[in-house]
């Protein structure tokens, strides 16, 4: 009885005792989890606009930038530029208007780290943005959110509104004769207005067509007044820079890449989730011991980073120490920071087809490369997982690849064949299987796919005959029954419906 | 706002409502509210001990919040217990009824339930 | 993205237009602010039907073509209603093997309307969906969250019948 009391308390009952929580370290998602978003008070008593006050009463303008550079933050949206020098280059250009703008239009399927940040933390991104606004001297914010994130609109809404009321948004904050306003701007469902130029010209009330740069946003951007634009994480990471320092920022990461980067994990994993790790976390660490592994004793295969722009790490390439450089020269990149893991069963052409299809959907149409590139990139790999494709159509598919990369007008074309390249490279054996041997390894790609009945396991219940939608399945009552492989459609329904497991798919 | 002071002013007020205190035996009790719990079903958890608290007037001593996104998407919806001096108590996948539970024997019995801990579903 | 425009003549009731008539009144002095115009007037009608979008070019003074070109860019917007009851029909290669052609036709027929359209009454909307994942079923349609099965054009008229 005394050994069972002792053994409880000996049992943890947190978070943070759980391996998942271990190798965490929240900067940027500090707040989340822990304060009411809703109360303005707990973000204050959490040293909120604590930062602001430190910058506006004794720093100068050019202080703060310096501090930003110091740290090392690049941008979390994908591209990984320097925020501090991003900001320099506004701070450089007299206007008598200038502005700071918010990116939240997360698009990235699978990533959501910017709608947790805005929901949980919204009041940091306010003050992120006002020390922007003081760095670089603008007056005026805009928010670009997704309209698929109501209760993120919600709770910002809210906080623009309490902070307002507080007086820490307006005029004469603090009593230093700075001024900030702050609006809203929805999204409608639009991918591209992730892209920096398209945003703004969304926000002015347009189709959300990207620009050609240059001009750059620092000198031109939002009504054609110079602009900031950064994403919502790299938001979340300045008001602690600000106030900590930018050694505390900087004394973690790797040469490169300096602080913490928030990953939205998914796919095979069993323990799907939100995790924040110091810059230079192998994938191993992220996948084995955040992650918990991959579900049902199968084998890692690769891992996705960056969507629809990004590409995949193999198994091999498992102990990379995840940064924009290194992540880059795999020909992977870092997006916004989904990662979704893969296991053998996972297809890397369909795979590639899957991005793809949804670049073709959400291509705007302005340029051509674009345009038409990616749907032609589409219609070949459709090809090869029907199993029509040639060698050739392989050649003429990289070819095509570097043709959209080099030519279209904004990041999404450029970054469009990514998927299709990254994949081509790592895991060419798996293209040439469809091609060659009109074979799909990991058994998804249903034109090469074959249904078939074991005899040996095959009780003649008749089931599956008689739920084939085709009736592809023949055999009489108590004999094996067999299935016509040229009337399949590999539905699976009898797969389904065999009760003995005399049906597979290989 | 017009100083520091001010700012300054706010954050002791609030402080202790956040961070317990030692010794003051007070608790937070916060509930995952980003969009991923209330889609898992927070929002009757958050009710239920909000009315308990309310009902068994307590709320000097406890304190009920909603809270953003702890991280942990398929254990939602996620409550958490922080009480001053003790390690705090994660449970996973709530309901209503779980809370109750969680609301008699936890918060008023000071007994933590093991079994609706995130450790004994990582175990 | 090509979007099905409404056939459906448009009326609106004194609410929804003394609703609309704030919404441009508090944003005409912005032009920046089209999008968030069009979201109102989306909520107000559930759709922008070309005379709401004439009204708001009016109402924010911008060119009618202009509010076209954003109302066709982005997804949110819809330029045809949704019904009351709404009809996807699957035509993945199960159902469609099966007939669900046919049944779509007859459907058409029966309601008179194209697919990614809604009937006169804003009772029912149709539309043709890629494999719902019921090929067990085949073939299949989907009224709202309710799925019916194995059907044959024979079937259609009383299904539609218990919505009247």
């Amino acid at each position: 009885m005394a050994e069972a009391i002792n053994n409880e308390a000996a049992r943890h009952t947190s978070l943070e005792a759980t391996s998942f929580y271990k190798a965490q370290c929240r900067v940027a998602l500090r707040n989340c989890g822990v304060i009411d978003p809703e109360s303005i008070d707990e973000y204050i008593a959490m040293d909120g606009y604590a930062a602001l006050g430190k910058a506006l009463t004794e720093m100068t303008p050019e202080q703060v930038i310096q501090e930003v550079i110091d740290s090392g933050l690049r941008g979390r949206g994908g591209g990984g530029f320097p925020t501090g020098k991003k900001w320099s280059f506004t701070a450089a250009n007299k206007a008598d208007q200038k502005y700071v703008v918010c990116n939240a239009d997360e698009g990235d399927p699978g990533a959501f780290m910017d709608r947790s940040v805005l929901e949980g933390d919204p009041h940091c991104i306010i003050e992120a943005m006002e020390l922007c606004g003081y760095a670089t001297g603008a007056t005026e914010g805009y928010v670009y959110v997704r309209a698929e994130y109501p209760i993120a609109v919600k709770r910002l809404t809210k906080a623009i509104e309490d902070a307002k009321a507080y007086g820490l948004l307006g005029k004469d904050i603090f009593g230093t004769g700075f001024n900030f306003d702050l609006h809203i701007r929805l999204g409608a469902g639009a991918f591209v207005c992730g892209e920096e130029t398209a945003l703004m010209t969304s926000i002015e009330g347009n189709r959300g067509e990207p620009r050609p740069r240059p001009p750059y946003p620092a000198v031109k951007g939002l009504f054609a007044k110079p602009t900031t634009e950064n994403n919502v994480e790299t938001f979340a990471n300045v008001p602690q820079i600000i106030l900590r320092g930018a050694s505390f920022f900087n004394s973690m990461g790797t040469e490169r890449s300096k602080g913490t980067k928030v990953f939205a994990l998914g796919g095979k994993i069993n323990n799907t989730g939100l995790v924040e790790v110091p810059m230079g976390t192998t994938l191993r660490q992220i996948v084995e011991d955040v992650g918990g592994g991959v579900p049902n004793g199968k084998k890692f295969k690769a891992a996705q980073t960056g969507g629809p722009s990004g590409g995949c790490i193999p198994a091999s390439m498992i102990d990379i120490e995840i940064d924009y450089d290194n992540l880059v020269s795999q020909g992977a990149m870092m997006g916004s920071g989904g990662l979704i893991v893969m296991d053998e069963d996972t297809c890397m052409v369909d795979i590639a087809k899957f991005f793809l299809n949804f670049t073709v959907d959400e291509s705007c149409g302005k340029c051509t490369p674009c345009r038409v590139g990616t749907r032609r990139l589409y219609e070949i790999l459709e090809k090869i997982t029907s199993g029509n494709g040639t060698l050739e159509d392989l050649d003429r598919m990289e070819e095509l690849c570097k043709y959209i990369k080099d030519n279209s007008l904004c990041g999404l074309g450029q970054t469009a064949p990514n998927p299709v390249l990254s994949t081509y490279t790592r895991f060419k054996d798996e293209y040439i299987a469809h091609v060659v041997e009109k074979r799909c390894p990991a058994g998804v790609c249903k034109a090469l796919m074959r249904i078939t009945i074991d005899p040996d396991k095959c009780r003649g219940c008749t089931a599956c005959a008689r739920v084939c939608p085709v009736g592809a399945i023949s055999g009489t009552v108590k004999q094996p029954h067999e299935i016509d492989q040229t009337k399949c459609i590999k539905c699976g329904a009898c797969m389904e419906k065999c009760r003995f497991g005399a049906i597979s798919k290989k | 706002m017009k100083s520091l002071a001010e700012l300054a002013e706010i954050k002791a007020r609030t402080i202790d409502s956040v961070i317990m205190p030692s010794g003051s035996g007070r608790m937070r009790v916060v509930v995952g509210m980003a969009t991923c719990g209330i889609a898992a079903g927070a929002s009757p958890v958050l009710d239920e001990l909000v009315k308990d608290v309310k009902e068994a007037g307590i709320s000097d001593r406890v304190m009920v919040s909603q809270t953003g996104c702890i991280g942990v998407c398929q254990y939602e919806p996620v409550v958490e217990v922080h009480e001053a001096d003790k390690e705090k108590v994660t449970y996973v996948k709530m309901t209503a009824e779980k809370a109750r539970e969680v609301f008699e024997k936890h918060i008023q019995g000071g007994e933590v339930i093991y079994d609706y801990t995130i450790n004994a579903a990582n175990a | 993205m090509v979007k099905k425009i409404s056939e459906v003549a448009f009326r609106d009731t004194p609410e929804q237009a003394a609703r609309f008539e704030k919404v441009i009144a508090e944003n005409k002095h912005d032009k920046s602010r089209l999008m968030a115009v069009m979201q109102e007037a989306q909520d107000i009608y559930g759709y922008l039907p070309s005379e709401i979008q004439i009204r708001i070019a009016e109402g924010m003074d911008v060119p009618a073509e202009k509010v076209y070109g954003v109302a066709t860019f982005y997804a949110q917007f819809a330029l045809s209603p949704k019904g009351k009851y709404a009809i996807s029909v699957c035509l993945g290669t199960a159902c469609y093997v099966k007939g669900s052609q046919q049944v779509l036709d007859k459907i058409c027929e029966t309601l008179g309307i194209e697919p990614g359209s809604c009937t006169a009454d804003a009772k029912f909307s149709l539309d043709a969906c890629r494999c719902v994942g019921a090929c067990g079923l085949a073939p299949v349609m989907m009224i709202n969250d309710e799925v019916y099965g194995r059907l044959s054009p024979d079937d259609v008229e009383g299904i539609l019948a218990k919505y009247e």
